[in-house]
């Protein structure tokens, strides 16, 4: 038994049920749409039109952040209303590579981005170097949001600041970053941030082939986030993390040390946010410093709570629940979007405690007792 | 109509005569060329007599005609002596607050040539505050004069000033490349240093003024929160709208004034303070009654609902008044300020808002301390079985505890209402704020509210003077994330076993 | 930061007074001694939970711990286990291991294990889970994402499963137990930790006659192999036990000696038994 390799029991975390349903769901998103949207013309009712490739798109981003949301809150207990950070950190530090990728077609024909030549400024900040290596620009979207969250985490957790008292932090945190970038001198645009992306690595941006590559790439990386989470809360890591989420005294008084394990799961967590901002931002055309906003980072909870917290399915759901309401409430009748968010979250913590993974757990058993 | 005007003229005219007006200087004023206007104006305005200041304010009205009856016509650079010269003549206005207020027109615009007029009205003020100034100006205008002793002198008077330009021609002054003699150089460095002095005193007193004043702002908005999250645990962040709620039924007292009581309009403010706080707590007691009751100890999940009623209260607001902020106006007798150094002037609504916020402090301290209910609430917080043991009625407690939150929130809306901008997301911008406050002061713990609130306000205050309103804001809340590493119980700890961290 | 400046003082005085350097490490048994607590104060806000405490437990003892509510039982536990610091003091395990200067989580390593009064279990993991993560191996995160639960491992828990009777129970959420079952699951998931001390506060709350019987006849044949310290107010367990008895009072030692000994010491009658 414990000669069984490691990759084995890796992917054997994942049961057969849930392979079949990534094999549909891979199936779907990465040959399916696709083809429906590249080859079939624009006039067959089976053509899959650019919107709601961007719009799937965009919602797979955000599920990726619901999925590390529910890894830190579902399994782990701590509930962050900053994690909208470490998703706009990976945007921006993507999206600096974009702005670089403008060249000289942006409105002032400069090699500086628009809104350093709109401040005046002569050069780039020296942060801004190697901005147009798109390796480089990789490694900062993997380094910056973990490496912020490390910093945060380890002082955080080490003075054992838990529960609401965590939260609070995190909402300051991101409050405190948004209006960092809200101004013009810290170099990121300001108010505006980035947008008017022209190209990815010479490529058009909006050409219908880039469209459908980031859109493969971010199913991918969400169907791998879903593989990856399962590993982990399957592993003993995993059940010491459930533990922590019960009785976290009684976790060191056996002889662990959960500094480390929530230190991990936390920088885990900003990491792959991290990369789904980084996949957003292409896709949508635009970061600001509105992303950092404490209302953006509390919503992220409610996609989790409405699929279900620690199902890691559940939050792929909710994150596509609450943004397709979105997405038609925003179109029919806004006035009454932040009635129908509102009461979601209402509804949700007062009669769907479990998501409505949880609710048809429920029903199954039900229906099978009768 | 002509000769009725031309009548009054001459009119004027013998009486100017009479009270020893230059006849030649006042025919001037009719002059073709504007430097000989310019030299007539100059020259009645040195007369510092009532009766210059009649006429040339009639010039300045375009009411003087000249002896053929056609209106004199003046260009805008004799306007812009005219205009020096009328506040010049003010300074002989019977009024005290005319002549205050002219005094401290001319010491930001002095002149050189205005200086035997001033020594005029500085030797018949009796007045002392405005003769102190009048002494300042005059030395102002004396600074640069030829002779030594008279720059000596004006040097020396200028010691008592408290304006930074004086400040600053002072340090010229004391600069060989400016002054020639040594003792008008020695003399100007002194006043310079005394000045400065003054300033930097003022500018702290200030400075610690506006910090007691966000201070208060933030203690108001935090002192609600003190009782629902600090007292009872319920971590509300619907708090921020319960502010609006407060702010807004100040919006419909003005309305409701202005239609039906104008004469008593500047009262609406007094009649706000119990509306809010009712209107407020109602919307209180309907949250607790209908979501957070079936909540409590669950401290993440009552944060989430409340979070979703704070999204349906902003756009209830919106759908009621508009997206729009709306217009709140300060009562004539909050408006102006208090003046206790010529460079600092303290706001009247700040220093009302800060006795509003002790008046509300003291309010919150009596109910939760000397109060039956205060003692029901605190007894429920400590030991809920045992409270409900003795008989008291834990739920209605609950409810009444988190409307008296609301409705100290409703109060606190009252005094944003009257310098923050009020609209359905103004209270966003005060949660995070609010639960720092109460963070940093420790849960639970009035008094660390009320020293966070402080601290943080005039820190914040401090920081601002040098590094701008937004990294002040910044390095305040990095702080508090810093602080509470180091002491995650907040300034005022419990402490003992009963503390689970 | 003060505090670890007069921590290394009181190290080094401690070392001199001692004879010999002070190292972290194995527990030394050199002298017989598991536990030695010198002159510990703890206090909250003026209140003084432990008063210059002192007191030794034997390697292999079993000792019981008795006095009145406030006696500092429990905050005696919370310095030995980390959880509350000492003010004043020596506390060290073994003759070597000075416990004021470690985590909870590196206190539990070096082998001490302790029941909390109220049962804390897992209440959302399987009893099987609960056991397993007791289980002595190495805790460290970066070695549990990859751990893998072989077959000595799952023998050994299957053991104690049987031995705290809930073989029967292993899949169900410990949360569903009954309060008594709780009990012994955690007695269960201290054996797993296979701790050289044992710190067990009232292990028997809840527990109906038959089970406190088997509770005290485990305990006892715990004793010898390891060293059990037991807080109990329920006298007839503590007579079942027989070691040496302890009085607490007012956070220091009232009485010693055995059972008989300190019921009729006129002290504890007075603050204790006799009420």
């Amino acid at each position: 038994m414990s000669r069984t390799p490691f990759i084995v029991r890796f992917l054997g975390a994942t049961p057969k049920q849930g392979w079949i349903a990534i094999a549909i769901a891979a199936a779907i998103t990465l040959v399916l749409l696709p083809a429906l949207h590249l080859l079939v013309p624009a006039s067959s009712p089976f053509h899959v039109s650019a919107y709601v490739i961007t719009l799937v798109g965009k919602i797979m981003c955000y599920a990726i952040v619901a999925v590390a949301m529910d890894l830190i809150w579902g399994y782990t207990g701590i509930l962050s209303l900053g994690h909208g950070v470490f998703f706009a950190l990976g945007g921006y530090a993507f999206g600096m590579y974009l702005m670089r990728q403008i060249g000289r077609d942006g409105s002032y024909q400069s090699d500086l981005p628009d809104f350093m030549v709109f401040l005046d400024w002569k050069a780039l900040p020296w942060y801004w170097t190697g901005s147009d290596s798109f390796l480089w620009s990789l490694l900062l979207v993997l380094v910056v949001p973990a490496l912020v969250a490390l910093v945060f985490g380890f002082f955080a957790f080490r003075s054992r600041i838990k529960g609401v008292y965590f939260s609070i932090i995190t909402q300051a945190l991101t409050f405190a970053a948004m209006l960092f970038f809200f101004r013009n001198e810290t170099g990121f645009g300001g108010n505006n941030g980035f947008t008017d992306f022209k190209r990815i690595l010479g490529h058009s941006i909006t050409a219908p082939e880039m469209r459908v590559t980031l859109f493969a790439l971010t199913a991918a990386m969400l169907l791998g986030t879903l593989v990856l989470g399962r590993y982990l809360v399957t592993s003993k890591f995993g059940r010491v993390l459930a533990a922590i989420r019960d009785a976290e005294s009684r976790v060191m008084f056996i002889g662990y040390n959960p500094l480390h394990y929530k230190l991990f799961i936390w920088t885990l967590s900003a990491l792959l946010c991290g990369i789904a901002g980084a996949l957003y931002v292409p896709q949508v055309g635009i970061i600001n410093p509105g992303e950092m906003s404490p209302a953006n980072s509390i919503e992220i909870a409610i996609w989790v709570a409405v699929g279900g917290r620690a199902t890691l399915v559940g939050p792929v759901l909710g994150a596509f629940i609450v943004n397709l309401a979105k997405s038609f409430f925003t179109v029919a009748f806004p006035e009454y979007w932040l009635f129908f968010l509102g009461a979601l979250f209402v509804v949700v913590t007062l009669w769907l405690p479990d998501g409505v993974v949880g609710l048809w757990r429920k029903l199954r058993n039900k229906g099978v007792a009768a | 109509m002509r000769h009725f005007f031309f009548a009054l003229l001459m009119l004027c005219l013998s009486l100017a005569a009479h009270a020893a007006l230059d006849p030649a200087a006042v025919r001037q004023l009719a002059a073709e060329e504007s430097d000989d206007k310019i030299a007539a104006i100059q020259k009645l305005a040195l007369t510092a007599e009532p009766d210059a200041l009649a006429l040339l304010q009639q010039l300045a009205d375009g009411t003087l005609k000249d002896e053929n009856g056609e209106d004199i016509t003046i260009n805008n650079r004799v306007r812009r002596e005219l205009d020096g010269a009328l506040a010049v003549l003010k300074l002989i206005d019977p009024d005290t607050k005319v002549r205050y207020k002219a005094v401290k027109e001319i010491a930001t615009n002095v002149d050189a040539g205005m200086a035997p007029m001033l020594a005029r009205a500085r030797d018949r003020e009796t007045e002392p505050k405005i003769r102190a100034l009048l002494i300042e100006v005059h030395a102002l205008a004396t600074l640069k004069d030829a002779d030594p002793q008279i720059r000596l002198a004006a040097a020396k008077a200028l010691a008592t000033s408290a304006d930074p330009n004086t400040k600053a021609l002072l340090k010229a002054q004391s600069e060989p490349a400016n002054e020639t003699e040594v003792d008008v150089r020695r003399a100007a460095f002194q006043s310079y240093l005394a000045v400065k002095d003054r300033l930097t005193l003022a500018e702290t007193l200030g400075r610690i003024f506006s910090g007691l004043s966000l201070g208060s702002i933030l203690l108001l908005a935090a002192l609600g929160l003190a009782i629902t999250y600090g007292v009872m645990g319920v971590i509300n962040m619907a708090h921020g709208e319960l502010l609006m709620i407060g702010a807004y039924a100040t919006y419909g007292m003005q309305g409701l004034f202005r239609a039906h009581f104008p004469a008593h309009e500047d009262w609406y403010l007094l009649a706000a303070v119990p509306v809010a706080f009712f209107a407020a707590a109602a919307v209180g007691i309907l949250l607790e009654r209908t979501v957070i009751r079936w909540l409590y100890g669950r401290a993440l999940e009552t944060l989430l609902a409340t979070w979703g009623l704070s999204l349906m209260l902003i756009q209830a607001a919106r759908v009621i008044f508009g997206a729009q902020n709306v217009e709140v106006a300060n009562p004539e007798w909050m408006s102006g300020g208090l003046e206790i150094l010529p460079s600092i002037v303290l706001p009247l609504n700040r220093i009302v808002i800060v006795g509003f916020a002790l008046f509300v402090l003291v309010l919150v301290w009596v109910l939760m301390n000397r109060t039956r209910l205060g003692m029901f609430v605190r007894a429920v917080t400590q030991n809920r079985g045992m409270a409900g043991c003795v008989g008291v009625p834990t739920g209605r407690i609950d409810t009444v505890a988190f409307a008296l939150g609301a409705g100290i929130a409703g109060l606190g809306g009252v005094a944003l209402s009257q310098i923050a901008n009020v609209g359905p997301d103004m209270g966003q911008g005060y949660i995070v704020d609010s639960f720092m406050v109460v963070v940093l002061g420790g849960v639970g713990q009035l008094a660390g509210a009320v020293w966070a609130a402080l601290g943080l306000g005039i820190v914040t205050k401090f920081i601002e003077s040098w590094a701008g309103a937004v990294i002040a804001k910044i390095v305040v809340l990095v702080f508090i994330i810093m602080f509470i590493q180091k002491r995650p119980q907040g300034l005022f700890a419990l402490k003992g076993r009963f503390v689970e961290s | 930061m003060t505090a670890h400046t007069i921590d290394r003082e009181q190290a080094w005085e401690d070392s001199t007074s001692i004879g010999h350097p002070l190292v972290q490490g194995e527990v030394d048994l050199s002298h017989n001694v598991i536990l030695y607590l010198d002159n510990v104060t703890v206090s909250f806000d003026g209140f003084r939970a432990l008063n210059a405490l002192s007191l030794n437990i034997d390697a292999g003892e079993l000792r019981c711990i008795i006095g009145p509510n406030g006696a500092g039982k429990t905050t005696m536990m919370d310095v030995i286990t980390g959880k509350t610091r000492a003010d004043r003091g020596k506390l060290f395990f073994g003759q070597t291991i000075d416990l004021r200067r470690m985590t909870e989580a590196e206190i539990a390593h070096a082998g001490i294990g302790r029941k909390f009064q109220k049962p804390t279990v897992f209440e959302n993991l399987s009893v099987f889970e609960n056991l397993e993560l007791s289980m002595k191996m190495d805790k460290r995160a970066r070695v549990s994402l990859f751990a893998w639960l072989d077959d000595d491992a799952r023998d050994k828990v299957a053991d104690t499963l049987r031995l705290i009777r809930l073989d029967g129970e292993a899949g169900r959420p410990a949360g569903l137990l009954s309060h008594g079952q709780k009990q012994w699951l955690e007695i269960g998931m201290l054996l797993m930790q296979d701790p050289k001390l044992l710190l067990l506060d009232e292990p028997v709350a809840g527990m109906t006659d038959d089970e406190t019987a088997r509770t005290g006849e485990l305990f006892k044949s715990l004793a010898g192999k390891h060293s059990l310290v037991v807080v109990e107010h329920d006298m007839a367990f503590i007579e079942q036990l027989g070691g040496v008895v302890t009085v607490l009072h007012e956070g220091s030692v009232l009485a010693e000696g055995d059972l008989a000994t300190v019921q009729n010491d006129q002290r504890v009658i007075e603050v204790y038994l006799g009420r």
